[in-house]
């Protein structure tokens, strides 16, 4: 099949470009959803081919960032997974209590609602006020989206279910205002979060954290990067640190599969070994 | 919609085929249709089989509890990053996409849905043809949506075997239809002879 041959050729050629020219490395990304997400992008982009694309791409910063929001996949919700959130209120926030203060990074923050959902954790386990959190992601326009903390209020009704499974003590609603067709967010629940630019593929670690959440970030990734962002994880947690993936992840599969041992295997929460 | 049921030429033709895979895509009425298909295939398959059924979203499903019982396959939730295996049968997580990557491991993924779906059996379908091009088997079952349709075209343009319920045996005609409008399958069967082909391309294999 040349057209295929020539199509990898040119998704090849698309990924270096972008590597060189906005250092943003998706070369190690799993390779059957990058390529749905740039014959996504050839549609929006109105392009008949990769190398079209790449053209567009390299004299046009502004394609790239429309490029850059089809490539990232933002979507999440709040308290998504309930029982993990519940595992990391039982199992191992009593445990994050014993320090006297706290350093949280949410790897891959996407527009926020996980941000969001951890600090009214924190805030109703009395850990807020302590702890510093650190949200990143690789695309500025999500994080831009994440400090703003305005969700569409027919989502945020709908995870309302999660946060009362995920152990949630009052009210969803005593953490939003609602306007129109918006919940803005309380903006006080994220005064000690730093949203940072930071990638796990190009960037190294920044500080020494207690716990990390990075969530549907991974499956994203061939083994070589997961084991990357692992290897950064592992680096950045403090003796002991705890890692939170998403429901279907898992470290089995990683050469740092016996560095961490599972708190709850079933909600995906580890602790360094 | 009527068609005509494939000759025993052509089922003979597709049982000569050396096939490395099988995927399968199902939705209302998939559960029955799923085990018809699969009853009988031992242990030693020589292939992996992997399904997309769609279930609501929102509880982790126990397809692979339910099928295991029922199988002698050995059958399993397919992990993010886990490489395919001969004789086993692997089910879509629910809420997640599963793809084949072309050095033939899964990959999970959160994308929007496609088909309204999320397992999509139109993912698992185009991925698995990138993998696999013509030593895979495609195969669409009973459904009450579009699912699929535009996978079977993708596979049957890289060249795998693709195979669809007759209509007239679906529990719901509707998805074996929509593909059938799209595309002309190597096969048009119903459930009990994908059945014996299944079991004779597992000795051709």
């Amino acid at each position: 099949m040349p057209q295929a041959a020539a199509a990898d050729i040119e998704m090849r050629l698309l990924l270096e470009a972008v590597y060189a020219k906005y250092s943003h490395d998706f070369r190690d990304y799993s390779g059957a959803s990058l390529k749905r997400r740039v014959q996504h992008a050839l549609l929006q982009l109105d392009c008949a081919t990769i190398s079209e694309l790449q053209s567009k791409v390299l004299h046009d910063p502004h394609t790239f960032q429309q490029l850059l929001q089809i490539l990232t996949i933002p979507f999440t919700e709040m308290f998504r997974d309930p029982g993990y959130w519940l595992a990391l209120r039982q199992q191992v926030v009593p445990l994050l209590r014993t320090y006297p203060s706290l350093k949280v990074w949410v790897a891959g923050c996407a527009t926020g609602e996980e941000v969001f959902s951890l600090a009214i954790l924190l805030q109703e386990e009395g850990l807020l006020e302590r702890t510093m959190i650190y949200a990143t992601d690789i695309n500025p326009v999500v994080l831009e989206k994440a400090r703003q903390g305005i969700f569409a209020i027919n989502a945020v009704r709908q995870h309302t279910a999660n946060y009362q499974n995920a152990g949630g003590k009052r009210a969803f609603s005593d953490y939003y205002s609602a306007a129109y067709n918006a919940a803005r967010f309380d903006p006080d629940l994220i005064r000690n979060v730093t949203f940072a630019d930071h990638s796990l593929a190009t960037d190294t670690v920044f500080s020494e954290t207690h716990f990390i959440s990075c969530r549907n970030v991974l499956i994203y990734f061939n083994r070589a990067l997961q084991d990357r962002a692992f290897g950064l994880f592992h680096e950045s947690l403090c003796h002991r640190g705890f890692l939170g993936l998403g429901s279907k992840e898992s470290l089995d599969f990683s050469r740092f599969a016996d560095q961490f041992e599972p708190v709850s295997r079933r909600d995906r929460l580890f602790r360094k070994a | 919609m009527r068609v005509a049921i494939s000759t025993p030429e052509a089922v003979e033709a597709a049982a000569a085929r050396r096939i490395e895979a099988v995927v399968l895509g199902a939705s209302a009425g998939g559960f029955e249709a799923l085990m018809g298909v699969l009853k009988g295939l031992p242990s030693t398959y020589p292939m992996p089989l992997a399904v997309v059924l769609h279930l609501p979203e929102g509880h982790d499903s126990k397809l692979a509890e339910l099928f295991g019982y029922r199988l002698a396959l050995k059958v399993r939730e397919a992990r993010d990053k886990e490489s395919l295996q001969a004789g086993t049968l692997y089910f879509a997580p629910s809420g997640y996409h599963l793809s084949i990557e072309t050095d033939r491991s899964f990959s999970l993924s959160c994308e929007e849905r496609v088909n309204y779906a999320r397992p999509a059996i139109d993912i698992l379908f185009s991925s698995a043809a990138d993998a696999y091009g013509k030593s895979l088997a495609g195969i669409l079952l009973t459904g009450a949506n579009y699912d699929g349709a535009a996978g079977m075209s993708g596979m049957q343009v890289a060249g795998a075997l693709t195979i669809v319920q007759d209509p007239a045996t679906a529990e719901v005609s509707t998805m074996p239809e929509a593909a059938l409008r799209r595309m002309t399958p190597d096969l048009i069967l119903p459930l009990a002879q994908i059945n014996s082909l299944l079991q004779r391309l597992g000795q051709t294999s």
